[in-house]
């Protein structure tokens, strides 16, 4: 079982990378992208649990590694195929 | 008296934070490797610069899960001065000793300069012996030194004195074009509801000679030096 985590600034927190993404997609012509915001992702092999234990397993990781969470959001994926 | 200076993977600021207190001030101290768990008696803790980790995942994230880490929280808990410099800044936002976040500089590029430094507070160990108001010329070398705390936290900071440093001209004035990182309120260091944990970004430690560029940091050693000195050595035991 794996479980996806994808970790993002918090809406209120300013993304200078993502900020400095745009401006370079609208420096190549790419004027129709109104914003970026740069997150990450990671993938975590949890081998045999089930999709509840990997559930967890994955949220309590998330929360208290893989994101900090005075700036971060996270949401949890699984990926069901081994 | 005793410095610790932690070393984690990838610390560079280990010997700058070993150096000033022991051959510009004369005092003791020790390197303490991450996966010991005493802090041998030590009466100050130093968490230097560098990039611990390889600032993988965030800078100090993996190194607040470090089996040195219960001791100095301990030694923090009891009442022990504990500086984080730079990545020990960061490390100490990530193990939830001081309050808030770093966010990478605002300008997406790595800063390496010298800078001004103001003390806003002198009742913290390592401002004791500076003047309130006084600019220090120190050394920055970061590129997550954007200083973030969530609206009502910051209110709490402010509203408690626990903004130690700001970034600031010559004149003392907190422009926005003293401020290299962005930080929010140009916040350049802050300490504890006890005080006595303090994360500041910029290097003093790597301004205790004039050979070097400036002495403007040997304040801040010299601070807890006499702030122990007064107090009395403090011993944590581990």
């Amino acid at each position: 079982m794996k479980a996806r985590v994808f970790v993002t600034l918090k809406p209120s927190v300013f993304d200078p990378q993502g900020h400095t993404i745009a401006e370079a997609l609208h420096s190549l012509g790419y004027g129709s992208v109104a914003d970026v915001r740069q997150g990450k992702f990671f993938e975590l092999d949890l081998g045999a649990a089930s999709p509840a234990e990997a559930t967890r397993l994955a949220t309590e990781v998330a929360d208290r590694v893989l994101a900090n969470p005075v700036i971060e959001s996270f949401r949890v994926e699984l990926n069901e195929t081994a | 008296m005793k410095f610790a200076v932690v070393v984690f993977p990838g610390s560079n600021g280990d010997h700058d934070a070993y150096y000033a207190p022991t051959h510009v001030l004369g005092e003791q101290a020790e390197f303490i490797w991450h996966k010991d768990t005493s802090l041998r008696g030590a009466d100050v803790v130093l968490l230097p610069g560098g990039f611990s980790h390889g600032d993988y995942l965030r800078t100090g994230a993996i190194a607040r899960f470090s089996p040195i880490m219960p001791a100095v929280k301990a030694f923090a808990d009891a009442g022990g001065p504990v500086l984080g410099i730079c990545n020990g800044f960061q490390i100490l936002l990530e193990c939830g000793l001081l309050p808030g976040a770093m966010l990478r500089n605002r300008d997406v590029k790595f800063h390496c300069e010298f800078v001004g430094v103001r003390v806003d507070r002198t009742d913290t160990p390592f401002t004791a012996a500076a003047r309130e108001g006084q600019v220090l010329r120190l050394p920055i070398a970061h590129g997550e030194g954007n200083y973030y705390a969530p609206p009502d936290v910051l209110d709490e900071l402010e509203r408690n004195g626990r903004v130690v440093f700001r970034y600031a001209n010559a004149a003392g004035e907190t422009t926005d074009q003293a401020n290299p990182n962005g930080s929010l309120h140009n916040i350049a260091g802050i300490c504890s509801a006890g005080r006595n944990v303090v994360g500041m970004m910029p290097h003093p430690e790597r301004a205790c000679e004039l050979a070097v560029g400036s002495a403007d940091g040997l304040v801040v050693l010299q601070s807890v030096v006499q702030a122990l000195a007064k107090r009395g050595a403090l011993h944590a035991s581990a």
